[in-house]
């Protein structure tokens, strides 16, 4: 047994170990993975002085209280997080985008995420975990990856095979804002779909429902209208794709979908907004706005630098 | 060859290699699909090669649609080979325990469970596709009377190893999961193993498939 490690006396809903994902393996059915909201995600990795492709535990909605049993370490939580750390006779709020440092015994309980989905927990050394074509991201459909590709479950006890030695406390400044528009690419079967159907999809509001996860998200309202045909011949899919099956109801693939569907696609989400998109839990409101390629290339481009920037400052 | 190049949102190419699902059309999909996977251009990160599309992903970082769009456009897939076609046999048990809509396949095919599985077995498959859950041939083509729509309600739970007909088209389902295809039967064999990273694939795109009954016993005894 390792002499440091976490022990799982809570896991929370859906917390599993995600790190960049893994690609080149569309064609043979397995998905990208990796952290859902890739800024907070680095900025976690950068707060303990981590690599920037090091694992991190990501959580959904309620996360994981954790007893760390082991030398000194640092942590960092990054989303829009409610937690508390409990050392031996204190408990106290912890803030999210600063690093802490725990020792052995210490807690830190992940209560829950606030109006938002991810959150992401980050310990400054190296978790001792499997890989699968060069990632531990966790792929709970197909069993891919670290932890047998399953959640992390209660009892379970996780070994650190390393702890970093830099053990600098660092902070930022950085509050997750929230998008009143998703910007969208028209998708390849725009034109499957009716006059009206159009116009519901870029002028009406939709919900966010309950049945979303990291495969999918599933929006509700009003029905958009396919006149060509409900199905399609089963093709690739990417994340981002928004396809409307014949219920009327639009699905936004996200990062473990499946490789290949067969339902129209009536848009693609803009990569500038998939980190915001991911964290809009269920009853939040949708609402999209065409651009176009160049311009959603453009808009990449300085949300790049702007997350750069942000890892910079740290 | 290629009809149309398009994006799919910004970080992704759409190959349009016509409407029609035939093998001459899959096989110039897997020509171009092998040819780019081979010389590994940067940004380039994922590939899905389907009936009649291909679909080039790549890392907005590190590249663009015009980069890639002319990368594309100046390959010449008469340079790369003719697809392999490694020819499997892949074992199948038809016990009731298994084939869970056989009523109604004869129901909607009108034809015995007998000839169901003699049209069934009587004919090689080829492999269009792996994908939708990892590994998951889709193997074409099933005979005009053997074809049957999906179930109205797909199953929550569909079994590992599961054999299924939709349309014209087979497949098997490599592990649990939900799924709306008519089961007819179940392989013993894991037609895909994620512990082998190199090959973790039993069938892969361009591959033929012959299916053989194989009874309870054989299937019970076929893992030990």
């Amino acid at each position: 047994m390792s002499s440091n490690y976490l022990e799982i006396i809570r896991p929370g809903i859906n917390t599993t170990f995600q790190d960049k994902g893994r690609d080149h393996l569309y064609h043979i059915g397995i998905p990208f993975s990796g952290a859902m909201d890739n800024r907070n995600y680095l900025i976690a990795n950068k707060l303990v002085n981590n690599n920037l492709d090091s694992a991190v535990i990501e959580f959904a909605y309620q996360g994981p209280h954790i007893k760390y049993s082991g030398e000194k370490i640092n942590f960092a939580v990054t989303g829009d997080v409610i937690f508390s750390i409990k050392k031996k006779d204190t408990e106290i709020e912890g803030n999210c985008y600063q690093s802490y440092q725990v020792e052995d015994g210490d807690e830190i309980n992940i209560v829950s995420t606030n109006k938002s989905v991810y959150g992401y927990l980050a310990f400054g050394g190296e978790f001792d975990l499997k890989f699968q074509w060069n990632s531990c991201s966790i792929n709970t459909k197909a069993n891919i990856g670290s932890n047998d590709g399953k959640k992390l479950d209660v009892g379970q006890k996780v070994n650190l095979k390393k702890i970093n030695s830099n053990k600098d406390i660092k902070k930022t400044n950085y509050i997750n804002t929230k998008i009143e528009n998703i910007r969208v690419i028209k998708g390849t079967n725009f034109d499957y779909f009716s006059e009206e159907g159009k116009k519901i999809f870029y002028e009406k509001e939709f919900t966010v429902s309950k049945l979303s996860d990291r495969m999918g998200m599933r929006l509700e309202g009003p029905k958009i209208d396919n006149i060509v045909n409900t199905n399609i011949k089963s093709e690739g899919l990417i994340k981002g794709v928004i396809q409307v099956p014949a219920d009327g109801n639009p699905i936004i693939m996200l990062s473990d979908h499946g490789t290949i569907g067969g339902y129209p696609k009536i848009g693609v989400v803009a990569s500038v907004d998939y980190d915001r998109l991911v964290q809009m839990s269920p009853g939040s409101k949708i609402k999209f706005k065409e651009i176009n390629l160049s311009d959603a290339e453009t808009l990449f481009k300085l949300y790049e630098m702007e997350t750069q920037n942000l890892l910079s400052q740290i | 060859m290629i009809k149309n190049i398009s994006n799919l949102g910004d970080a992704a190419l759409y190959c349009d290699f016509g409407n029609e699902v035939n093998k001459s059309i899959n096989s110039q999909v897997i020509k171009y699909f092998r040819n780019i996977k081979e010389k590994k251009f940067e940004g380039i990160n994922n590939l899905t090669p389907s009936y009649n599309k291909l679909i080039i992903s790549y890392d907005l970082k590190k590249t663009n649609f015009k980069e890639v769009k002319n990368y594309v456009e100046n390959i010449n897939a008469k340079d790369s080979k003719d697809i392999s076609s490694k020819k499997l046999e892949i074992p199948v048990c038809f016990h009731e325990n298994f084939s869970m809509d056989i009523k109604r396949l004869e129901e909607i095919l009108k034809l015995s469970r007998e000839k169901i599985l003699e049209n069934f077995l009587n004919k090689e498959y080829f492999c269009y596709m792996t994908g939708f859950i990892a590994g998951m041939p889709f193997l074409g083509d099933l005979d005009e009377n053997m074809r049957a729509q999906r179930l109205e309600t797909p199953r929550v739970k569909v079994p590992k190893g599961s054999v299924a007909l939709t349309e014209q088209f087979a497949n098997i389902y490599t592990f649990e999961s939900p799924g709306g295809w008519n089961i007819l039967g179940n392989t013993p064999l894991d037609v895909f193993d994620s512990s082998k990273e190199d090959k973790p694939n039993l069938i892969n795109p361009g591959d033929i498939v012959v299916f053989k009954e194989i009874t309870l016993d054989q299937y019970k005894n076929y893992n030990e």
